[in-house]
């Protein structure tokens, strides 16, 4: 029986181009550049600099603070500089250039492909490790995984759910790992379930990955506690809430976090990085990236080492198209559009999308006709016709009543709304002024 | 290579919707009746129609060029929706003049002078319809008689809601009401090709099912209570739902976007209070004909509802719902 999240959704098609494309690796470039924010929380303090030697999996950025992510070398090579370079985010942050020589691997690394299955460790000895190794949540949010898995105080897990939905069009990166490392996505599970102390998983499969869901639940038969549940094909249901609604139909208040209806997520790429985290003290400096668009020639799933510039995958996958207008680092509908193929591929690059210059360009926004889809198929049952006219007209307070918080700008509004207008962009902003109102409250 | 990238915010693609998608797609729906009322009325139906359709399309592509200087959208499919409703609600002899009239009426004041579509308050074609009948009584309550289905020589007839008011024992074959054999405005005939033009507006998600049904069920509700206790032709239920406007104003006009509610309970408390109004003027007020009066009264509430009304929240299921 499909389960699926209770308010709103959309479903868009899905255009999996790259599905079933065996994941390729890719030459490692002369030079890469390694962004010191690729996580949610404070950039990370260089504790390398000029002239010093790194290996793969050295560590060259520490954390700040406690919502931060360490950050390792993705190469074996010499330290450039530490300088400012384009990101995903549109800005110019600190990263750190390295010079590449050769691909030596620090010496605590395991590099070799065997299975291990067991784990003797303590619940604090895993976090460690996967703190330690700068794992973050690879859905594309990159929230520190380390964080989630320390409970509040006052706070209990009572399931762990693995997100393997993959709800975005076109991407299939998440897909492909779960074909090919099925064993290992089901030990990072039963490690991560020993982690946060509960004895019952769920593996959230989207429908649209029958070889998936077929392969795991036959899998999983050796791993207890774990179940796979096969969801409907709907658009977001790989948000957090909504997958939490569907699996176990809890839906978390608003301004609460999963943890307050006894559940943690974890992407099932993380759950990939934690194996290789706790197993093979293996830190996160790679990952698989699909690369995909209409007019690509060779849509294809991609291991690259963190710090690769996108352009060398564009090149793997045919080369960039003649009708080119658009790439986005991401998802369609979350994904970020990016202004130079030089930036570099980061733990959040789920996905490079290359969007034809004719599906570029919005169309010119009429009136408001009322007709109420972005009401209809807002995941959070939010009114966003109404919270893009409050903010227009800076009405925060009305803003803020109407949970323009509880947004979580999964696009399924503007995506719908046939007066094209852009109401993810006003309610971004109205959301953003508001969250500042309350902080400027609570000090 | 062109190196030029374009870059804006996500989301990066879009559903394809458009306002014209919709419009027409109400017009589709529209057909059915349509051709039942060319079947019953001939010629006069499609001139009607087509001149209404001239009119209110004329009318706003006038008033935006010349008037308030803004680009116009005449094609976006509202005004030739107007045209026809208005068409549909007005008999087929009535006088060019008069109708051009209404259309006027309807875009000009009712539409335009508001802001044009999305800014309208009231439903453009029932104020247009609620105009002329108030304007020229006479020429709006003149029926001609069907082509078909009628046994008398008559060049005019009354409606069936008239003659129950005026013959309180008449009871006409449900059946051809149903099926449209009655008389009445153009567009009221046949119950059967409304609600397949229902069926298609549902399937092509272009309206919910929430208002067309909250009008039914409460008309069938507050006359059926009604027969229970005196089984009376004028409280029959099935006769209030074939006749009159009821079936195309809860299909088409009370769902009209820009003047109905916006949340799911906001349109079950639009369509109730549609229901028990139109019922009321139809049992005790001055007109035998209640809907027009009940969706412009209720259009007027709804900008009240939408401010009191919320869609379902995420998370007011707290725990296992």
């Amino acid at each position: 029986m499909l389960k699926t999240f209770r308010i709103g959704g959309i479903h868009p098609k899905e255009n999996k181009f790259s599905a079933g494309k065996a994941i390729q690796p890719i030459a490692i470039p002369a030079q890469v550049i390694i962004p010191l924010t690729q996580h949610i929380g404070a950039p990370c303090q260089p504790v390398v600099k000029k002239g010093d030697k790194v290996k793969v999996g050295t560590l060259i950025g520490k954390t700040v603070g406690f919502v931060s992510a360490n950050i390792h070398s993705s190469v074996s090579g010499t330290v450039l500089k530490i300088d400012k370079a384009l990101d995903v985010s549109g800005y110019k942050r600190d990263a750190v250039f390295i010079q590449v020589e050769g691909d030596q691997w620090e010496e605590k690394i395991d590099c070799s492909e065997t299975l291990i299955k067991e784990c003797t460790l303590s619940s604090k000895e895993i976090i460690d490790k996967i703190s330690e190794a700068g794992v973050v949540g690879m859905g594309g949010a990159t929230f520190p995984t380390h964080v989630k898995l320390i409970p509040p105080p006052g706070t209990k897990a009572e399931t762990l759910i693995v997100n393997a939905v993959e709800c975005e069009p076109y991407l299939t990166s998440d897909h492909q790992l779960m074909m090919e490392r099925t064993e290992e996505i089901l030990v990072g599970t039963t490690i991560l379930m020993k982690a946060i102390n509960v004895d019952k998983a769920v593996i959230g499969i989207e429908n649209n990955k029958k070889d998936a869901i077929s392969k795991f639940t036959t899998t999983a038969k050796s791993y207890p506690g774990i179940t796979i549940q096969p969801l409907k094909v709907q658009y977001p249901q790989g948000g957090e809430k909504q997958l939490i609604d569907a699996v176990v139909r809890r839906q978390v208040p608003s301004g609460a976090l999963p943890i307050s209806v006894g559940v943690v997520v974890q992407n099932v790429g993380t759950a990939f990085a934690v194996y290789e985290a706790v197993q093979k003290n293996k830190p996160l400096v790679e990952r698989i990236v699909t690369v995909t668009g209409k007019d690509v020639k060779n849509p294809c799933n991609v291991l690259a080492r963190v710090g690769i510039p996108v352009n060398n995958l564009i090149d793997i996958a045919g080369g960039l198209p003649e009708t080119t207008g658009k790439i986005v680092c991401g998802g369609p509908m979350m994904g970020k559009a990016i202004a130079s193929v030089e930036i570099p591929v980061t733990k959040g690059t789920s996905g490079i999308l290359i969007i034809p210059t004719f599906e570029s360009k919005r169309d010119r926004m009429k009136d408001c006709i009322r007709c109420t889809k972005c009401i209809h198929v807002c995941p959070m049952g939010l009114n966003p016709t109404l919270l893009m006219t409050l903010t227009e007209y800076s009405e925060w307070d009305r803003a803020e009543k109407g949970r323009i918080t509880d947004c979580i700008e999964c696009g399924s509004c503007s995506y719908t709304c046939p007066s094209d207008r852009p109401l993810l962009d006003y309610i971004r902003l109205g959301k953003g002024k508001v969250m500042g109102n309350i902080r400027a409250r609570k000090n | 290579m062109n190196n030029k990238l374009i870059v804006s915010p996500s989301p990066h693609v879009h559903s394809g919707d458009s306002i014209e998608k919709n419009m027409y797609g109400v017009l589709i729906a529209l057909i059915p009746a349509f051709l039942v009322a060319i079947y019953v009325f001939r010629l006069d139906a499609l001139i009607i129609t087509a001149l209404s359709v001239l009119f209110c399309v004329g009318f706003e592509y006038l008033i935006a060029r010349f008037i308030l200087k803004t680009e116009p959208s005449v094609f976006d499919g509202s005004a030739i929706i107007t045209g026809v409703l208005l068409a549909f609600n007005v008999p087929s002899n009535l006088p060019v003049w008069i109708l051009a009239l209404g259309a006027l009426f309807s875009i000009g004041v009712v539409k335009m002078s508001f802001g044009g579509l999305g800014n309208n308050i009231f439903n453009p074609a029932i104020a247009g319809r609620i105009f002329l009948l108030i304007s020229f009584p006479a020429q709006m309550t003149t029926w001609p008689t069907p082509s078909v289905g009628s046994t008398t020589d008559a060049v005019t007839s009354a409606t069936v809601l008239s003659n129950l008011r005026f013959n309180p024992d008449s009871l006409p074959a449900i059946k051809d009401m149903f099926l449209g054999f009655e008389g009445g405005s153009i567009g009221e005939m046949s119950a059967l090709a409304l609600l397949l033009g229902l069926a298609y507006l549902l399937w092509k998600k272009i309206i919910t099912w929430h208002i067309p049904v909250s009008i039914i069920l409460s008309v069938a509700l507050f006359t059926g209570i009604l027969f229970i206790f005196n089984p009376i032709p004028m409280f029959n239920p099935l006769i209030h739902l074939f006749s009159g406007g009821l079936m195309l104003g809860a299909i088409f006009m009370a769902t009209d976007y820009v003047t109905s509610p916006m949340t799911k309970s906001g349109m079950l408390i639009y369509g109730v209070g549609i229901g028990l109004i139109t019922v009321s003027i139809r049992l005790w007020g001055a007109y035998p004909e209640g809907v027009s009066f009940a969706i412009l009264l209720m259009n007027a509430f709804t900008p009240l509802i939408n401010n009191y009304t919320t869609p379902k929240r995420f998370g007011e299921v707290v725990k296992n719902g």
